[in-house]
């Protein structure tokens, strides 16, 4: 289906274009350097044979234990032709920084804050790179598969409840 | 009803109690007031938000129980409805909610979540609202039937009904010092 789409990256992008596969269901991955991902990104949404004009969703994986250590993915869609496509970076621990796509497709300025929050990666060029869903206070990024579940970091004091009382109730039932 | 805590062993004089049982007396008419007019502050933060809605509806009808006005603002209210998942970034401001209401006051932690924090065991959940505030009653559920919420606001009319309203303050307010003088 979107073979075109793989075609056309790995004949225009041939250094930085790797592992490009047709998947089933139009499932289409392709690995991008990291240093060149906002420009490919700026071809595939300008280009008018594939005008991919969404980014529905971009986010982070961490592969604890593999180096380089996370991946950004960007899920593409181009609404014109129905095709998706799903671009995958490769970002090492050491440094973690990934060009902004937010000049492409202002619609990836939350989902960059969301790997920023989330992940600790970071986008250079990004407007405005704050948390999106965690307080300002809160140290550390909590979807790091090193970060602890239950790692709560209370802004008001915990009363330390250790049980309630869990007989009959206080007037006693009827 | 006073619990074994509020019991203190010791030897009334005539005039505790006098005022014990004018007290009482006091007590019991402001307990009866109090619960048949109890104003909800709904702080509705996630799916138990629609049960809660079912619950103030026509069908299951909060009104019969005196609580059919939820107040927006929290210095009208007297009952603070915690309805929903409370995470480590509400937490200051369900404890601010809670400050500004004025006494007397009662807390209910609607759902699961807003008791015990649920199955969100994880970075950013209180786990229970009692970890901020004081809580009387708690319902269960995910999210709770509205009988079980009738349930709870029942006992929580009982509760009230059996608070004591204290005549006399045992201790003297504080004195109010001149700043710079202490």
């Amino acid at each position: 289906m979107a073979k075109v789409v793989i075609d056309a990256l790995l004949e225009r992008f041939p250094g930085a274009v790797t592992g490009a596969a047709a998947g089933p269901g139009g499932d289409d991955v392709a690995f991008v350097e990291r240093e060149r991902i906002a420009e490919v990104c700026r071809f595939l949404k300008e280009d008018p044979a594939l005008a991919f004009n969404v980014a529905p969703y971009v986010t982070a994986v961490d592969y604890l234990g593999q180096e380089p250590r996370f991946e950004v993915v960007y899920n593409l869609l181009s609404t014109r032709r129905s095709w998706r496509v799903r671009l995958r970076v490769k970002v090492p621990e050491a440094d973690p920084v990934v060009p902004s796509v937010t000049g492409v497709w202002r619609g990836a300025d939350w989902f960059e804050r969301y790997c920023f929050d989330m992940y600790g990666i970071r986008f250079t060029g990004h407007p405005d790179l704050r948390r999106l869903f965690m307080y300002d206070e809160f140290v550390g990024h909590p979807l790091r598969k090193d970060y602890p579940l239950r790692g709560r970091q209370p802004l008001v004091a915990e009363r330390g409840v250790q049980d309630v009382y869990r007989g009959p109730g206080p007037a006693g039932r009827d | 009803m006073a619990s074994e805590i509020d019991v203190v062993p010791a030897i009334p004089t005539r005039k505790d109690e006098a005022i014990g049982r004018l007290q009482q007396m006091v007590s019991q008419g402001l307990g009866w007031a109090r619960k048949y007019s109890l104003f909800q502050y709904p702080f509705v933060t996630a799916c138990c938000g629609m049960e809660y809605m079912t619950l103030a509806a026509a069908r299951y009808d909060l009104d019969r129980f005196g609580a059919a006005l939820p107040r927006f603002s929290p210095r009208q209210a007297d009952l603070l409805m915690v309805v929903g998942t409370v995470n480590c970034k509400q937490a200051p401001v369900l404890r601010r909610v809670w400050e500004q209401i004025a006494e007397p006051k009662w807390v209910v932690a609607f759902g699961v979540c807003a008791s015990s924090g649920g199955f969100y065991d994880n970075y950013a959940t209180v786990q229970g609202i009692d970890q901020i505030i004081p809580v009387d009653v708690y319902v269960p559920g995910c999210p709770p039937r509205p009988e079980q919420v009738l349930d709870g606001i029942m006992l929580l009319q009982k509760k009230i009904q059996g608070q004591t309203h204290r005549l006399v303050e045992p201790a003297p307010a504080p004195a109010i010092v001149a700043p710079g003088t202490r």
